[in-house]
C-alpha cells in the first residue's frame, strides 16, 4: 500500500477530485495548507509596508491506495492539476505499513 | 433656537446616539480585531467592548456632570446630579441642544466618551494586561477625557476663546491618539510587530459600520434634524470617499498596487479629518480635507512610524492623531458662516484669528493628553504592570488571559 500526498493549486481541487472519482478512487482527505517551493520572493503589502511572506495557500490531497493503483492515481492528478506554470505543486509517494478500518477492525488492502 | 421640545430633532438624536454606539461595538472592535494575529482576536475585540461598558456606567454616575455641568473656572463642570438623579424625572431640555431632552444629550455625549477610550486600545493590542486596561479606563476617562470635553464642548476655556471642534477632532481623535502614543512609549514594542492582518474581512465589516455610524457622529453633532445635519452628512461622506481614493493612489505610487486595507485606512483617515470640520465647511473644502488627512496619515503610518520606532500597533496616532490635527487646523482655514451661522469663519473667509485659536486647541489638548496619560500609565505600570508576561504574549492573549480561542478546528 502507498500513501500519495499531492499538493496542488486550491482552484484545481474540484477537477482533480472529479478525475479521481472517474478512475474509482473515492477515499481521500483534503487539507488547506500553506507552503513554498522554488518560487520565493512573495510579498504582501499592508499600510505601505512590504512583508516577505513566502508562503502560498495550497491544497493537500492525501490518498492511500493499493500498490497497483498508484500509477493511475498519480497520472490522473498530474493530468488534471497541471497548468504548466510555476506553482502547480508536487506529489509525494511513500509506503504504508498497515491500514485499520475502525468500524470493523479489518486490516490491510481490505481496509482501504 | 427656541428652547421648545421638538420631536423631529429628538428622533434624529435618538437614532444618532444608536449609530455612534454601533461605531464602537462592534464597528471599531471588528476593525481592530481583523488586523491583529489570530491568537489575539478576542482580546482585541474585548478591549473595545469593555471600554464601552465601563464608560456607559461612569458617564451617568458623574461623567456627564463633570464634562457638561455648571462651568467651574473654565476647567471642569460641577457635579450637581450624581447618578443622573432627577435629570430625566424633571423633564428638562438640554442647555446645549434646547430642542431635545437633557437625558438624550447626555447619552449622545456618552457614546463619544466611549469610542474615545476604545480608540486608544488599537495602539496597545497584543501585549497589554487586561487588568491594566480595566484600571486605565476609569482613570483616563475621569482625568483626561472629561476635562478636555469640558474645555471644548462644556463651556470651558477653549470654548470661551472660540475654538471650534464640531464632532471631536481634538476631543476624540487627537485626545485618544496622544494617549495611545503615551501608552505605547511606556509599554514598549511587541515581539512580533508585523502588521499581517489575520482576517481582513472583519476589518471590512468594521469599517463599514464605522462609516455608517459616523453619520450619527457628525450629522448628529448638529444636535437636531436640521439643514446643518444634512450638510455635515454630505461632507462626512465626501471626505471619507476622498480619503479612500487618496490612500489608494498613494499605495499605487509607493508600492505599486492599491490595497483594500489601504482603502479602508484612507476612508477612516478622511472621516477622522472631517470630524472637527463637519458642521463648518462646504463640499469643496471636504474634498481638500479628506485628501490632506489621508495623505498625511499615509506618510505618518508608512514612514514616520518606522523611522521613530514606536510600536503604535494599529496606527491610532498615525491615522486618528494626524487627521485630528489636520482636520482641526483646516477648520481655521475653511470654516464659513454660510454653512454655520453661529461662527465667524476661518482664514479664507476673513477671520485669520480662528487659525491661531485652532492651533492653540491642538497644542493644549495634545500636550495635556500626552502628559496626563504618561503619568497615569506610569502609575499603572508601577502598581499593576502594563504588559503581559513574555510567555503570554507568545502564546496569544485569548488563551492566556481569557481561556478562549477565536477559532477552533471543530
Amino acid at each position: 500500500m502507498k500513501k500519495i500526498i499531492a499538493i496542488i493549486r486550491p482552484n484545481k481541487l474540484e477537477d482533480v477530485k472529479q478525475a479521481l472519482e472517474e478512475i474509482g478512487c473515492h477515499g481521500l482527505t483534503i487539507k488547506d495548507v500553506k507552503g513554498r517551493g522554488r518560487q520565493l520572493g512573495i510579498t504582501e503589502s499592508y499600510r505601505g509596508q512590504d512583508y516577505n511572506v513566502d508562503l502560498l495557500p495550497k491544497t493537500e490531497i492525501e490518498i492511500v491506495t493499493k500498490d497497483d493503483e498508484v500509477e493511475d492515481v498519480v497520472k490522473s492528478i498530474v493530468k488534471t492539476g497541471r497548468t504548466g506554470n510555476i506553482g502547480d505543486g508536487k506529489i509525494f509517494i511513500s509506503n504504508v505499513e498497515d491500514v485499520v478500518r475502525i468500524r470493523t477492525g479489518e486490516r490491510g488492502d481490505k481496509a482501504i | 433656537m427656541d428652547p421648545v421640545f421638538n420631536s423631529g430633532d429628538t428622533a434624529w438624536m435618538l437614532i444618532s446616539t444608536a449609530l455612534v454606539i454601533l461605531m464602537t461595538i462592534p464597528g471599531l472592535a471588528l476593525f481592530y480585531g481583523g488586523l491583529i494575529r489570530r491568537e489575539n482576536v478576542l482580546n482585541t475585540i474585548f478591549l473595545s467592548f469593555v471600554a464601552f461598558a465601563i464608560v456607559s456606567i461612569l458617564w451617568f454616575i458623574y461623567g456627564y456632570d463633570l464634562a457638561f455641568g455648571q462651568n467651574i473656572y473654565g476647567f471642569i463642570g460641577a457635579l450637581s446630579n450624581p447618578f443622573f438623579n432627577n435629570v430625566v424625572e424633571s423633564n428638562v431640555l438640554s442647555t446645549y441642544a434646547p430642542t431635545i431632552p437633557e437625558g438624550l444629550y447626555a447619552v449622545f455625549e456618552m457614546t463619544f466618551a466611549a469610542i474615545t477610550v476604545a480608540l486608544i486600545s488599537g495602539a496597545v493590542v497584543e501585549r497589554m494586561k487586561f487588568t491594566a486596561w480595566l484600571a486605565f479606563i476609569p482613570v483616563w476617562l475621569t482625568l483626561v477625557y472629561i476635562p478636555v470635553a469640558h474645555w471644548m464642548w462644556g463651556g470651558g476655556w477653549l470654548a470661551q476663546m472660540g475654538a471650534l471642534d464640531f464632532a471631536g477632532g481634538t476631543v476624540v481623535h487627537l485626545n485618544s491618539a496622544m494617549a495611545a502614543l503615551a501608552l505605547v512609549l511606556l509599554i514598549g514594542v511587541r515581539k512580533n510587530k508585523k502588521l499581517l492582518p489575520h482576517h481582513l474581512g472583519y476589518s471590512v465589516i468594521g469599517t463599514g459600520l464605522l462609516w455608517f455610524g459616523w453619520f450619527g457622529f457628525n450629522a448628529g453633532s448638529a444636535l437636531g434634524a436640521t439643514n446643518l445635519a444634512v450638510s455635515a452628512m454630505i461632507v462626512t461622506n465626501s471626505a471619507a470617499a476622498m480619503g479612500m481614493l487618496t490612500w489608494m493612489l498613494m499605495d499605487k505610487l509607493k508600492t505599486g498596487k492599491p490595497t483594500l486595507l489601504g482603502a479602508l485606512s484612507g476612508a477612516i483617515a478622511g472621516l477622522a479629518c472631517i470630524t472637527p470640520a463637519a458642521g463648518y465647511v462646504n463640499f469643496s473644502a471636504s474634498l481638500i480635507i479628506g485628501f490632506a488627512g489621508s495623505f498625511c496619515a499615509y506618510y505618518a503610518v508608512s514612514s514616520l512610524k518606522s523611522r521613530l520606532g514606536y510600536d503604535d500597533a494599529l496606527d491610532v496616532f498615525g491615522i486618528h492623531g494626524i487627521c485630528g490635527i489636520v482636520g482641526t487646523i483646516s477648520v481655521g482655514f475653511f470654516a464659513t458662516s454660510a454653512i454655520n451661522s453661529s461662527i465667524k469663519g476661518g482664514l479664507l473667509y476673513g477671520n485669520p484669528g480662528q487659525l491661531g485659536i485652532q492651533l492653540l486647541a491642538v497644542l493644549a489638548i495634545g500636550a495635556y493628553s500626552l502628559i496626563m496619560t504618561l503619568i497615569i500609565g506610569k502609575i499603572i505600570d508601577k502598581t499593576i504592570g502594563l504588559r503581559v508576561e513574555n510567555e503570554q504574549e507568545i502564546n496569544g492573549l485569548d488563551i492566556t488571559l481569557h481561556e478562549e480561542s477565536g477559532y477552533r478546528l471543530s
